[in-house]
């Protein structure tokens, strides 16, 4: 028996993943071995499926073709770097997902548990499928069992009549998003009628119609990846959602779209022109910026969540668009950088917003509260819980020494470097998008502050009668763990990963950034010279702590540790109330004015005179009421202009179908 | 690594963190001047740490460990980012490892963190002030990162100490986006490091306070290192300003000859610019805090105009 492949590996993982999926279903009158059995099973897997996509690294693609699927119409597979880079985050976002899961659905009920464990597998096996697919029949096959699996997922509560709309709309813009890659693939085969990957890989096409494939590309994978205007169904579906399949969906899913975007315009097309990527950077930029304009003015703590989605998949499309510019001007080092910064931004982003998702579960399940207005002061009641968030937080702020920060320095250095380029609307794009990125950045900070603040800090702002809330059990504990444990290491050991992400970009573009990153050594990131810019995480780190202990210590000998505990101060204000502490809304309030134009703002404000006040503000997308409303009522008035041909009266039917036959008669003679 | 540029290092560190309640003091004396008082001397701000210190801490009720440990994180990152800007020297041992971006980073954290703090007790004014911090942040570090990269496109490196050896040698060429960089620049320092127009640090009126806002529950040693961490943060912000906009008669790659020279150099600039900041206080007056982001906003695009440039002039 020759030596299994790294790929007969992942086959077998997914195939274990639905092993585990149907298990789930034959045990739904013990709901005790699915929590206990089948999801630390499902995270075993995701740990081999880690362990093989990183042997896979920088292998020569491995090829099988399974005899599944229609007569004539094998599924071909194929794990190549770029698969595996994908297939690593899934895995190894996954295993804390699937461990936090065996904790944290240990109250449901059996029937629903069952399905959910079914639907939980198959949607992870299919977004394996998805990285290794190497025809689009089979891509398809995958990408629509995902949309499928995760539509039943976010629908879980389905007796909730929004929580039923959300899962339509979801699955409405994921499928309008289908059709366009269905197209986009439908250009590339070039009439051969061969759908393998493979032979579009070798075909040639004209300038317009590649153009007309990355066009198709980016608005079938945007519509996945929540790109503006595509984004609507991300804040409503990820409150929906049971909190792991939010942290699956946002931390993983939508890495699938990166992944089709990157395999469509750097594997499968043969040429990549400027302005795409001028289009990519863009559309990032205004996604970005969007994303985390809104996601400041929420108020429930997953739909800020959701926007903060948009906004990082804003950033790694940025990435995206600098690297094909670069491509296609033949900077291929520079397009190496960007390309990193891009994939370690997606790595990055995986654990931080799985970690962050999971977290608001653990709090949905204490205080069974969304709404930031109504929470308060969990630091006190759930420390473990408030500590694990925290790095999270501070990850996703981009603030160092944590992952978040490494992706964007790597991208800030990419625009730094990026001058000379040989179009003067580029010169002049760069640092604009450059002090948009920068603002899209610091205002991530802010959203931070306000979602832990709000969430864990000051005093409870609503106080339940009867409700204990308890910190995390073991199993969150784990899962959460292992995610913080990833933004810490990926944030202070920076070199081992760009090192692996090597592999990838040379794939894609030829370069990679590993030799000159690690030139001077594990400790320093050094993208292109020591001397133009360099920054080591672990120096940085250390220092921190060595600070803070020194300062400690000298505090303490030289002076006293006494302290004393009394009543907040408050500037002396004697009556002090935890609902004078700034709600959501309030907090939100500066980016609200500042940023007025781009909120559909509606308030209400009851007249002094009202017994009763009721006040009533809402923050709306504008993308509803600028591009939603319009088609849905122009829809509505062309099914309506249809439907006069339709009156139920058999007479008039009957007159249609003899026009029919006459006017096929005049044609076809 | 030679002993030689650690023991640099060293003296850098000491350097800044015992210097720098004497710029808060210079400024504060320079302003009573100003305003026609005979003032509390310049040594008034190491008084007041040392009766902080000697102090017995109160802590709010509700207070939450990050309360407590906030100040220690503070005082560490404003002491490594003052310690990590060229103040006397270059290639310091410590300057590899920390660029221009990540002392932007290095400033957020520590904004973070004290605005995280300021909501942990749960009162009125805390999460006020936290908001009103961040939301000076959230524009002023963006126009700080655009200044740096300003400067970074002309020395092509986006390390401090490289960028203020080229600046150096380029002695009296005037960059035009290096002014409107420095514009920025003043601005944000101003609003960074909670002075008048923006913020006043002599305040406690709830309609505009901002930083004072924030550390209202802070007493004792816990106070005593958020005030010297604002000293380190204003030494901080001066020095890069020196860094960027007058580097000359800075001690080159660890030289310990140039020391005495560098530092005659470094007080004489500190006075000039002490007196400087004090007297722009004394002649604005403070802004509302509505329209504090337009201000902020100013700064962040005259920071872009000024990146603009370069790239439109090429460099």
């Amino acid at each position: 028996m020759p030596a299994s492949l790294p790929i007969d590996w992942v086959i077998g993982v997914i195939g274990y993943w639905l092993l585990i999926g149907l298990a789930g279903l034959v045990l739904q009158r013990t709901p005790r071995l699915i929590t206990t059995l089948l999801f630390p099973a499902g995270a075993l897997g995701a740990l081999i499926m880690a362990i093989v996509a990183l042997g896979a690294l920088g292998q020569a693609p491995n090829i099988a073709v399974l005899p599944l699927g229609l007569p004539d119409l094998p599924f071909h597979l194929r794990l190549d770097s770029l698969s595996a880079f994908f297939l690593l985050l899934l895995g190894a976002a996954g295993i804390g997902i699937s461990v936090y899961s065996a904790g944290y659905f240990r109250k449901m009920e059996g029937n629903t548990l069952g399905l959910l464990c079914f639907e939980y597998h198959v949607f992870l096996a299919a977004m394996a499928l998805v990285f290794l697919a190497d025809d689009a029949y089979l891509f398809m096959v995958a990408w629509e069992t995902m949309a499928l699996s995760s539509y039943f997922l976010v629908t879980t509560d389905h007796n909730v009549p929004e929580i039923r709309r959300a899962g339509f709309l979801y699955l409405l813009i994921a499928h309008v998003g289908a059709i366009a890659i269905l197209m986009c693939f439908g250009v590339m085969q070039g009439g051969h009628g061969d759908y393998t990957f493979a032979t579009m890989r070798q075909g040639h096409l004209t300038t317009f119609w590649a153009s007309v494939t990355f066009l198709l590309a980016l608005f079938g994978f945007g519509a996945k990846a929540g790109i503006l205007p595509l984004h609507v169904w991300l804040p409503e579906a990820h409150p929906a959602a049971p909190s792991p399949v939010s942290a699956l969906m946002s931390g993983i899913m939508l890495k699938t779209a990166i992944y089709g975007i990157l395999r469509v315009t750097f594997d499968l097309l043969d040429m990549q022109l400027w302005w795409w990527g001028a289009l990519a950077l863009t559309l990032g930029l205004v996604t970005a910026l969007f994303g985390v304009m809104f996601a400041a003015v929420q108020t429930d703590m997953k739909r800020l969540l959701a926007y903060s989605s948009i906004e990082n998949i804003g950033i790694i499309l940025v990435g995206i668009g600098l690297a094909i510019i670069f491509h296609a001007f033949h900077k291929d080092a520079l397009a190496a950088l960007a390309l990193t910064a891009t994939l370690y931004h997606a790595l990055n982003h995986a654990f931080m917003k799985g970690l962050l998702f999971l977290g608001t579960g653990s709090v949905l399940h204490a205080t069974g509260e969304r709404n930031l207005g109504k929470l308060g002061g969990l630091i006190h009641r759930m420390p473990k819980l408030a500590l694990l968030v925290l790095v999270g937080v501070l990850a996703i702020a981009g603030l160092p020494p944590l992952n978040g920060f490494v992706s964007e320095w790597l991208l800030l250095q990419a625009f730094l470097l990026s001058p000379g380029l040989p179009h003067p609307y580029l010169n002049m794009l760069i640092p604009i998008a450059a002090a948009a990125l920068a603002l899209a950045a610091a205002l991530a900070g802010y959203v931070m502050v306000k979602f832990y603040g709000i969430i864990f800090l000051g005093q409870p702002r609503e106080e339940k009668p009867g409700k204990q809330v308890h910190d995390i059990g073991i199993m969150e504990r784990l899962g959460l763990t292992w995610l913080a444990l990833g933004c810490i290491l990926l944030g202070i050991f920076p070199v081992f990963f760009i090192l692996h992400i090597d592999y990838v970009t040379q794939m894609l573009v030829g370069q990679t950034l590993g030799g000159t990153a690690a030139q001077t050594g594990w400790m320093w990131l050094t993208p292109i010279q020591p001397e133009r810019a360099s920054y080591s995480p672990l120096i940085l780190f250390l220092i921190i702590i060595v600070g803070v202990v020194f300062t400690m210590q000298v505090v303490k000998k030289f002076y006293h540790g006494r302290l004393r505990r009394g009543p907040a101060w408050d500037c002396g204000f004697p009556e002090q109330t935890a609902r004078m502490q700034d709600t959501a809304e309030g907090f939100g309030q500066p980016i609200r004015q500042i940023f007025e134009l781009f909120f559909g703002i509606i308030r209400e404000v009851p007249s002094p005179f009202d017994k009763k006040p009721h006040y009533h503000g809402e923050t709306r997308d504008l993308f509803w009421d600028w591009c939603y409303v319009p088609i849905a009522r122009f829809t509505e008035k062309l099914s309506a202009l249809i439907g006069k041909l339709q009156h139920g009266r058999i007479h008039v039917y009957l007159l249609y179908s003899f026009v029919t036959l006459l006017a096929l008669l005049a044609f076809i003679r | 690594m030679n002993y030689s540029g650690i023991l640099l290092q060293l003296f850098q560190d000491t350097l800044v963190v015992l210097v720098a309640p004497l710029l808060l003091g210079w400024v504060n004396q320079c302003r009573a001047w100003l305003q026609n008082r005979s003032g509390a001397g310049v040594l008034q701000p190491y008084r007041n740490l040392v009766k902080l210190f000697h102090k017995d801490a109160v802590l709010a009720n509700n207070a939450s460990p990050l309360f407590r440990f906030t100040p220690y994180i503070l005082f560490a990152c404003m002491w490594l980012a003052a310690s990590l800007v060229p103040v006397v020297a270059t290639d310091l041992p410590l300057s590899p490892a920390v660029d221009v971006i990540v002392l932007v980073g290095i400033f957020a954290l520590a904004r973070v963190f004290i605005s995280l703090a300021a909501m942990d007790i749960g009162t009125s004014f805390g999460t006020l002030g936290a908001r009103r911090e961040m939301l000076v942040g959230f524009l002023a570090e963006p126009a700080l990162l655009m200044v740096f990269f300003t400067a970074s496109m002309i020395s092509h490196s986006t390390s401090l100490s490289t960028i203020v050896e080229t600046l150096a040698h380029k002695q009296f060429v005037i960059y035009p986006s290096l002014a409107f960089a420095s514009v920025a620049f003043v601005m944000v320092l101003l609003a960074e490091n909670a002075r008048i127009p923006v913020d006043n640090p002599s305040t406690h009126l709830e309609l505009t306070m901002i930083h004072e806002a924030m550390i209202l529950e802070y007493s004792a040693r816990h106070l005593a290192l958020v005030e010297w961490s604002s000293a380190l943060k204003l030494l901080a912000y001066t020095t890069i300003g020196f860094a960027l906009f007058a580097p000359w008669g800075i001690a080159e790659s660890g030289n310990w000859g140039g020391l005495p020279l560098a530092l005659a150099a470094l007080f004489a600039k500190l006075l000039a610019a002490g007196a400087g900041l004090a007297l722009l206080e004394t002649v604005s007056a403070k802004m509302r805090i509505f329209r504090v982001p337009e201000f902020m906003g100013t700064a962040f695009l005259l920071a872009v105009l000024g990146l603009l440039i370069h790239f439109l002039l090429g460099s």
